[in-house]
């Protein structure tokens, strides 16, 4: 037998196989979907047909009225407190992110040791949900709103060193070997080549933790009693849904506005 | 005297088998040295190794005043860089800032920590960087972004930034692979006018032979990691480029 028709059959085979992979994982897909809903009592049937009425039934409750619109100032203030610490949570996320990227990354690190540290902690940091970040701290802080920041900061942390590490990885390794073989320093290169290659990306990763900042802030608001999240509870738990969902429109509105804004700033700077 | 002396250098990237085996050769001031052989002959990791983008297995390399290479760390690994200039296929610039500030990188092993940092150069660095960019016809392109310039201009930069070091070498990892035939022409003729008038050694990978041939006083031919042809650009006949290229030859003969 020749080599090229060997050849040819195992080429055809991997082609197969990989077919065979694509159709198993959506097949597994409807499958998980199938099995979950069964033991989650979920009926995909009975959840669509009660739309309708749970639009009528909304209408009627969550229209704001009056005295939602007298509390919109209180609303706005509260609102002003979350948007605040959800910025000041990325920024201040982003810098000690920033410096764990270059300890990390494929590109920059200067020490084997260092970056597997740095990844390790990133890891760690990432995979601890934000609402168990806020408990952590609501046992050392009590309820505060530097509870919410520092939940929100540390979770913002764990995310941006990754996106950092890979757009560092992905945008700048041409030039910082050029300028290691010019014999730049390595803040040199950090400052030269780094910053210079990746920061519309970097920007345009705070922009998206900040608005993702502002969304979890109205949940962590709820656990610490602090910003948006924290009037939020107050209104519902005294059966003012007419208030809650005015507050409710109030910050898709923002986050909206927020989305909107980043984009338009990432377009000009990209 | 040689400029660069490149002794038993070997590079193992896994166990199998050696990117580099056993190469020694030497190099003197001035030469336009051409490195040839088939795709994954080593061409690249040599270029590497004598910078020390890559880390060499074993070896010596003594470069200009250096001493050996290899046994740099730190700052002293740094100075010797500064005066071994590089140019890269895919040119490597910061595509964002402009063409001068792309070329005062060269400077930047000159540079204390803080002035490097904040890319503050002298008059003379800057006066060096526009001369230098006038000798290689970019004077009108000297504030434009280096990603609004074509591949023969960025190129150019390259060389640029390479000249501003000062160096007594300049090595080309296949600077024209990704250029067309003009802008390549163009490109080899700067370098061989480097080499000329300047007296700085080119030391150049190159996958045509041809050109090799045309520009270069001096051909390397690599075969699978091993240095099998040295020898004048003359003494470079079909014979012995069966022997570097093996059975892809016949693609490259020349009549
Ligand atoms: N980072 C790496 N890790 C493992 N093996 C590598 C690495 N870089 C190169 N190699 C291997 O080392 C050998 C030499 O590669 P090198 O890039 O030096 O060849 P080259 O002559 O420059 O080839 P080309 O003409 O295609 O650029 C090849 O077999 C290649 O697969
Ligand atoms: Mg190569």
């Amino acid at each position: 037998m020749t080599s090229s028709s060997t050849n040819a059959r195992a080429a055809n085979l991997f082609l197969r196989r990989n077919k065979l992979y694509l159709s198993l994982f959506i097949g597994g897909m409807i499958l998980l979907t199938a099995v979950t809903s069964r033991m989650t009592d979920f009926n995909f049937r009975d959840g669509i047909g009660a739309v309708p009425k749970v639009i009528v039934w909304s209408l009627h409750n969550f229209v704001p009225d009056a005295k939602a619109l007298e509390r919109l100032p209180k609303m706005l203030d509260k609102m002003a407190d979350t948007v605040f610490m959800s910025i000041m949570s990325s920024v201040t996320a982003a810098l000690f992110a920033f410096l764990f990227a270059l300890t990390g990354s494929v590109t920059t690190r200067p020490n084997g040791f260092f970056a597997v540290l740095a990844r390790g902690i990133a890891l760690i940091n990432r995979n601890i949900p934000v609402v168990a970040w806020a408990m952590i701290f609501l046992l050392t802080f009590g309820q505060s709103s530097f509870t919410g920041f520092l939940a929100l900061f540390f979770t913002s942390f764990g995310l941006l060193t990754r996106f950092f590490m890979e757009t560092i990885d992905e945008a700048s390794v041409s030039t910082v070997e050029a300028l290691r073989a010019v014999g730049a320093s390595f803040p040199q290169i950090v400052a030269r080549a780094v910053i210079p290659t990746t920061l519309p990306q970097l920007v345009s990763w705070i922009l998206y933790m900040i608005e993702v900042n502002i969304r979890s802030a109205t949940l962590v608001g709820l656990l610490t009693g602090s910003g948006i999240g924290f009037i939020f509870d107050l209104y519902y738990k005294s059966l003012q849904y007419k208030s809650a969902s005015l507050l409710v429109i109030l910050i898709m509105v923002v986050v909206l506005s927020i989305e909107v804004i980043s984009n338009t700033l990432r377009r000009k700077i990209l | 005297m040689a400029l660069l002396e490149v002794t038993g250098l070997t590079k193992y990237y896994n166990k199998d088998a050696p990117a580099l085996k056993d190469v020694t050769f030497s190099v003197k001031k001035g030469e336009f040295v051409a490195v040839i052989g088939p795709s994954g002959s080593g061409k690249t990791t040599l270029i590497r190794c004598i910078n020390r983008l890559i880390e060499a297995t074993e070896g010596k390399i003594k470069y200009s005043k250096a001493g050996d290479m290899l046994a740099l760390r730190g700052r002293e690994l740094r100075q010797a860089r500064t005066g071994l200039g590089m140019i890269f296929q895919h040119y490597n610039l910061v595509s964002r800032l402009s063409v001068l500030e792309n070329v005062l990188h060269g400077r930047l092993g000159y540079k204390g920590p803080l002035a490097g940092i904040f890319g503050i150069y002298t008059e003379e660095e800057k006066a060096k960087a526009v001369e230098v960019l006038t000798l290689l016809g970019l004077e009108d392109f000297m504030y434009r972004r280096c990603d609004q310039l074509s591949g023969g201009q960025k190129q150019r930069v390259g060389i640029a930034r390479a000249l501003v070091q000062d160096p007594r070498m300049i090595l080309c990892d296949e600077p024209i692979s990704s250029l067309d035939p003009g802008s390549a022409k163009v490109i080899m003729d700067y370098l061989r006018k480097v080499q000329r008038e300047m007296g700085i050694t080119i030391f150049i990978n190159l996958h045509q032979v041809d050109v090799a041939r045309k520009y270069a006083g001096r051909i390397l031919g690599f075969n699978k990691g091993k240095l099998v042809f040295d020898g004048p650009a003359e003494e470079l006949k079909n014979k012995q480029i069966k022997e570097i290229y093996g059975t892809e030859a016949d693609d490259l003969i020349l009549n």
